[in-house]
Parts: structure tokens; C-alpha cells; sequence
């Protein structure tokens, strides 16, 4: 009972944190631009109880004005509820700010962001590929990648 | 100083004898190495559970000779690839096939070690042969043990089959 309680406050107050927002699936789901980031995570985390961050990827929107859509999710294991944040970067400088100091778990996820789609985070300085190899070029699942381009590191025999 | 060189073949053979020993050296020598497979388990994925199963009692592969994992390349002969290879493996898969010594072997164990099976993307190496000649390729997903067992008795056939030179390329 008092879970849910938990939970209807949370709604009213998250949903007018942001711009928009709606309800997914049990998911507070807000979207934000990138200068609207860092304070609503600090929000988060300091007010409402949200202190794990579960992932950080991101949606390739090829063909869209701005491009990208960084997703962040939280969770809080006081209120058992679950919050999405949806960041949109254009495609020409995709660039948010780096959770890390807010999150330590933040900096790995933000280095497989950046292998994956290529989008910088600012104040992570270790972005150095983690599940991709030195010498890849280019950002595989991005919507343009070549399905089939392959980067093999050693010679194939003949 | 010149050095004695001790003939192996004799220039002019006055019979068949020193053939027909060396044909016997080749089988002899395949009969030994075919009942002694060291296999080197190169386990990458979830065909390791099946490579499990057919290495444990109910399908036993010490029946063949080829029990006894050995964990470092240089004591091993049979290189046994299980699972997908990805282009970032690849370097590793390579350099454990070069440390291991002569006579080796390479079997394929699964579709992905074989094909690069479903995978056709940025990850994953298209089959092992495309970096590390591959004697015996035992497709599935994951492949039944019976037929891990069928390679395993195919790749003893070839052994026996093949010419095992011991001191030069033609003894």
C-alpha cells in the first residue's frame, strides 16, 4: 500500500519536472534536451530516490532533424519504481554530459554508448572503445553502418 | 669439413622392403595418434554445455582417446573450436593455434565455428577456416553429441589415412 502510495507521488510530482512526459508500461518516461539532463538526474537521485542507473544507449533515428535519442534508466530501490529519461541529440555534434560524476556505474555504460553510436559524453574522459577493438572504424549499429562490413584484425587466409 | 650424411632412402633400392616399412611406419604412427587426442578446448559460447555433455559419462569421449582436456596449446594436438569467434577473439584463436606443436588438428564444433552461422554482422568472424585450416567441421546448433562423436571418429580416419612423417617431409 504504501509502495503505491510512494508511487502516485511520484507521479505528480515527476511528470511536471520535464517538458513532457507520459507513462509507459509502469515507466515514468520523460523527454528532455541535453541542458536539461544533469538537473533532472541530480533531482532525481537527491529528491526522489532514484540511485542505481541501470543503462545508458541510444536510438539511431536516421532521417530525423535530431538524430539521436540518448536513453538513461533508473532505478530506485526505496519506491521499486523504474524512470526513463530520453535525451535528443542532432547527428552532426551528438554530445550530453556525462553522468559519471553523479553515477560512478555511469562511465563504462557511457564508453559502450560511445562505441555503439558514436555519441561523445562531456566530462567522461575515458571514452576509449570497451566492447569494440582499437582501429574500428565507424559505430556499428548506427543505422548507416553497413549491415555486413566487417573489420577483421587478422589477415584471412586464402 | 664436409659431414657424413646418412642416407634415409637409398639412391638405388634393391627391393621394395624400405617402402614397405615406411607404409607401415605411416599406419603405425596414425594408429597411435589417432587413440591419443589431447584436445585443447577453445570454448566461446553456449556449444561449451554440449561440449560438456559429450565429454561426460553418457557419451564419453575417453572411448575415443580424446578425453583429457589439456588447458595449455603446447600439450595439445586437437584444437576444438566451440562457439562463435568474433573479430576482437580472432588474434587469441590465432595465437593458441600457433603455439600448439605438431601434428595438430582443428575441429569446428558448431555451426558458428564452422560458418559464423546466424551471425553476419561487424562481430563475427565467418568461420574459422577463414583465419586456421580446418580438418572437421561439426555444424549444428548446438550439434547433437552423437554427431560431435561422428567427427571425432571421422578426424580418427583421416589421421589413420594421413602420411605422419617423423624425420624428414619424406619418412
Amino acid at each position: 500500500m504504501a509502495a503505491a502510495r510512494d508511487l502516485e507521488t511520484l507521479r505528480r510530482e515527476l511528470v511536471p519536472v520535464a517538458g513532457a512526459a507520459t507513462l509507459s508500461h509502469g515507466c515514468f518516461v520523460l523527454l528532455l534536451t541535453p541542458s536539461e539532463l544533469v538537473p533532472t538526474v541530480r533531482r532525481l537521485r537527491d529528491e526522489f530516490g532514484f540511485d542505481v542507473l541501470l543503462d545508458v544507449t541510444a536510438v539511431d533515428w536516421l532521417g530525423d532533424a535530431l538524430r539521436f535519442e540518448v536513453v538513461h534508466h533508473f532505478y530506485s530501490t526505496t519506491h521499486k519504481a523504474r524512470v526513463r529519461l530520453k535525451t535528443r541529440v542532432g547527428s552532426d555534434d551528438p554530445v550530453v554530459d556525462s553522468l559519471g560524476a553523479l553515477y560512478g556505474s555511469a562511465a563504462f555504460m557511457e564508453r559502450e554508448c560511445h562505441d555503439m553510436y558514436g555519441i561523445a559524453f562531456r566530462g567522461n574522459f575515458d571514452l576509449r572503445p570497451i566492447l569494440l577493438y582499437e582501429g574500428f572504424v565507424g559505430h556499428p549499429l548506427r543505422k548507416d553502418y553497413p549491415k555486413q562490413r566487417e573489420q577483421p584484425l587478422v589477415p584471412y587466409r586464402d | 669439413m664436409a659431414r657424413d650424411v646418412i642416407p634415409i632412402r637409398r639412391a638405388a633400392a634393391s627391393s621394395n622392403a624400405f617402402e614397405y616399412f615406411s607404409t607401415k611406419k605411416d599406419e603405425f604412427v596414425g594408429w597411435a595418434r589417432k587413440f591419443s587426442l589431447f584436445p585443447y578446448p577453445f570454448v566461446t559460447a553456449c556449444c561449451a554445455m554440449e561440449f560438456m555433455a559429450v565429454s561426460a559419462s553418457p557419451y564419453d569421449t575417453d572411448r575415443f582417446g580424446a578425453a583429457l582436456p589439456r588447458f595449455s596449446p603446447r600439450q595439445a594436438d586437437l584444437l576444438m573450436v566451440v562457439g562463435t569467434v568474433t573479430h576482437k577473439q580472432a588474434p587469441v584463436l590465432l595465437k593458441v593455434w600457433e603455439q600448439m606443436c605438431e601434428p595438430k588438428w582443428v575441429m569446428a564444433f558448431g555451426v558458428c565455428a564452422s560458418s559464423g552461422g546466424f551471425y553476419q554482422n561487424y562481430a563475427a568472424l565467418q568461420g574459422i577456416d577463414k583465419i586456421i585450416p580446418v580438418d572437421v567441421y561439426v555444424p549444428g546448433c548446438p550439434p547433437r553429441p552423437e554427431m560431435v562423436i561422428d567427427g571425432i571418429m571421422q578426424l580418427q580416419d583421416k589421421i589413420a589415412r594421413s602420411r605422419h612423417p617423423v624425420v624428414t617431409d619424406t619418412f
